[in-house]
């Protein structure tokens, strides 16, 4: 059978503003002026989270102490994306990643930048480099790059 | 109330990259046909209907009703569940809640997909948060490559262990005349020689390190319905009706980041709680046949690592001694599993289906050659959060 019609063709390109809320910007702030990096501290479940987070998901109980982390930390685990994607707006391979910082409990998901792709490595130490114009989103960390000894 | 429930039916389309012939609705009515046919009833015995997919693969938010010429709910109670991955995992629990609570006595399950009706990979960035880790990370190969890489750096698995679990899956497939992915050019080749094929082959490139294109699951166009019905008819509708024993769900925390990568840990909770529902202690001794969801190759070594079958890092020795195998002691997939066809709302209700099939005696090329009296089903969705389902031949207490 011969159609005359076989698909019809849509694209929904739907505006979203995301709030942040006050926790969140207040890491962002920290970012952006300062190039600093902070957390939320839970000192019942003794964690740390980067991102910070308003509330403790172990113990469910507001959290208000900020600490410092440090810009540096470990790759815990990483991909190479060797397909373009219009998400990433950066040319293949892509190199990212969970990267642990300081005393943080968890990782946060970022780009590994000034590396090869068969260089990156579990376990490789990392630094933060900060973007030059920074605007005040997760993207003013612009990658983290290896620390060479 | 309160009512022991099991599986009376169950239908599904053949799995495709592309249904042209169909729109959703009507390949949804052809689900739902084979699956009344199946269990020799009429849309006039379903008391109610649970149906799922996620919206943003077809872009449309109000499927329960959109669908009433393919579900033929007209005038009945409708619930959509959309849970990502798990969503038809998730839709089987709820038409299971719907019969195990007294309410209903014959309920449908319905789950769906066509994914080449959109961009799999722009849809699925929807499932991150979008103010953390959505500007520095896409689709679903990237967080299953991140997993992947963690384990393979851990216990020292090569991509050849990879490799074996996709043999296993795309084999079996050969013997699911539902199968998206039926790659004939495997058939009557040694394992050894296709995952030397694999591994070597040029042409299977690397997606997102250390995935290649044969580690990963294909986009699938298909839909599948189950039956579920009480105690008080379940007998007179199927001769050998498929019981539910346990259902299971966790989930965890959503940042990638603040995951504990050394195992999935949802899976291990949710199976370890259905697992203690119906008294296992020793799931490999205990499960004679599993239908899981690993969409990606080193799921089937990492995962059911998780889910206890063996120790951490022993998932390997499992596969590559044949224990997952059709003829092994705990059979994995028979279907060809979602390495060989996955509708994303569909693929769930298909894992849980295909092992009610196993104990239902129905499972035609793919049925196993003993008595499949205890099966597991599972789902996984996006960031890692599971659900859990067994079956069994017998009736529970
Ligand atoms: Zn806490």
């Amino acid at each position: 059978m011969k159609d005359a019609k076989p698909t019809c063709e849509g694209r929904i390109k739907v505006p979203y503003k995301w709030f942040v809320g006050e926790t969140g910007s207040r890491f962002f702030a920290a970012l952006r002026d300062r190039c600093e990096i902070w957390g939320t501290r839970c000192s019942r479940c003794n964690k740390v989270y980067v991102p910070p987070v308003k509330n403790c998901w172990g113990c469910f109980q507001p959290l208000d102490e900020w600490v410092p982390v440090s810009d540096s930390g470990v790759v815990e685990s990483f991909t190479v994306a060797r397909c373009p994607d219009a998400m990433f707006g950066l040319d293949p391979p892509v190199v990212y990643g969970l990267i642990r910082l300081g005393k943080a409990s968890g990782s946060l998901l970022h780009y590994i930048g000034e590396a090869r792709p068969e260089e990156v490595k579990v376990g490789m130490r990392v630094k933060a480099v900060f973007a030059d114009r920074r605007s005040g989103n997760i993207l003013d960390i612009k990658y983290f790059a290896p620390v060479r000894e | 109330m309160g009512k022991r429930a099991a599986i009376v039916g169950f239908g599904q389309t053949k799995g495709s990259s592309s249904r042209k012939d169909v729109n959703g609705i009507e390949m949804i009515h052809e689900a739902v046909s084979a699956a009344l046919a199946d269990a020799e009833l009429g849309i006039e015995d379903i008391d109610a209907v649970v149906i799922g997919n996620m919206d943003h693969f077809e872009g449309i938010n109000y499927v329960d009703m959109w669908s009433v010429e393919g579900s033929g709910g007209v005038m009945k109670p409708i619930i959509k569940v959309t849970t990502g991955g798990t969503t038809g995992t998730t839709v089987a629990m709820c038409a299971y809640y719907h019969v195990a609570s007294g309410l209903f006595d014959r309920v449908l399950a319905i789950g769906w997909e066509k994914n080449s009706e959109s961009d799999t990979t722009g849809a699925i960035i929807t499932a991150y948060d979008p103010i953390w880790e959505r500007p520095n990370m896409a689709g679903a190969i990237g967080g299953l490559a991140v997993d992947a890489s963690r384990y393979m750096h851990d216990h020292g698995v090569t991509e050849r262990d990879g490799a074996r679990v996709t043999v296993r899956d795309r084999l079996n497939a050969l013997n699911n005349p539902y199968a998206h992915l039926r790659q004939e050019w495997m058939r009557g080749k040694d394992v050894a020689t296709l995952v030397d094929l694999l591994v070597s082959s040029e042409e299977n490139q690397v997606l997102a390190y250390p995935l290649r294109m044969s580690d990963l699951c294909p986009r699938t166009d298909a839909a599948a319905a189950l039956i579920f019905a009480s105690e008080d008819v379940a007998e007179t509708i199927a001769p050998v009706p498929a019981w539910v024993l346990a259902v299971a769900n966790r989930h965890n925390t959503v940042y990638y980041g603040d995951l504990d990568w050394s195992l999935n840990e949802t899976l291990e909770a949710a199976s370890r709680q259905a697992f203690a529902k119906v008294g296992i202690r020793e799931p490999l001794k205990e499960i004679d046949v599993c239908e899981l969801y690993l969409p990606y190759s080193y799921a089937g070594l990492a995962w059911i690592e998780s889910i206890g079958f063996c120790g951490p890092g022993e998932g390997r020795r499992l596969l590559w001694d044949g224990v997952t195998d059709m003829d092994g002691e705990i059979p994995m997939n028979p279907s060809g599993g979602v390495m060989s066809s996955n509708p994303i709302g569909a693929t769930g209700v298909i894992r849980v289906g295909e092992a009610a099939i196993q104990i239902m005696g129905k499972a035609g090329l793919r049925q196993l050659n003993r008595d499949v009296k205890i099966a597991m089903a599972t789902g996984f969705g996006g960031c890692y959060w599971a659900d859990v389902l067994l079956l069994g031949k017998n009736k529970p207490l």
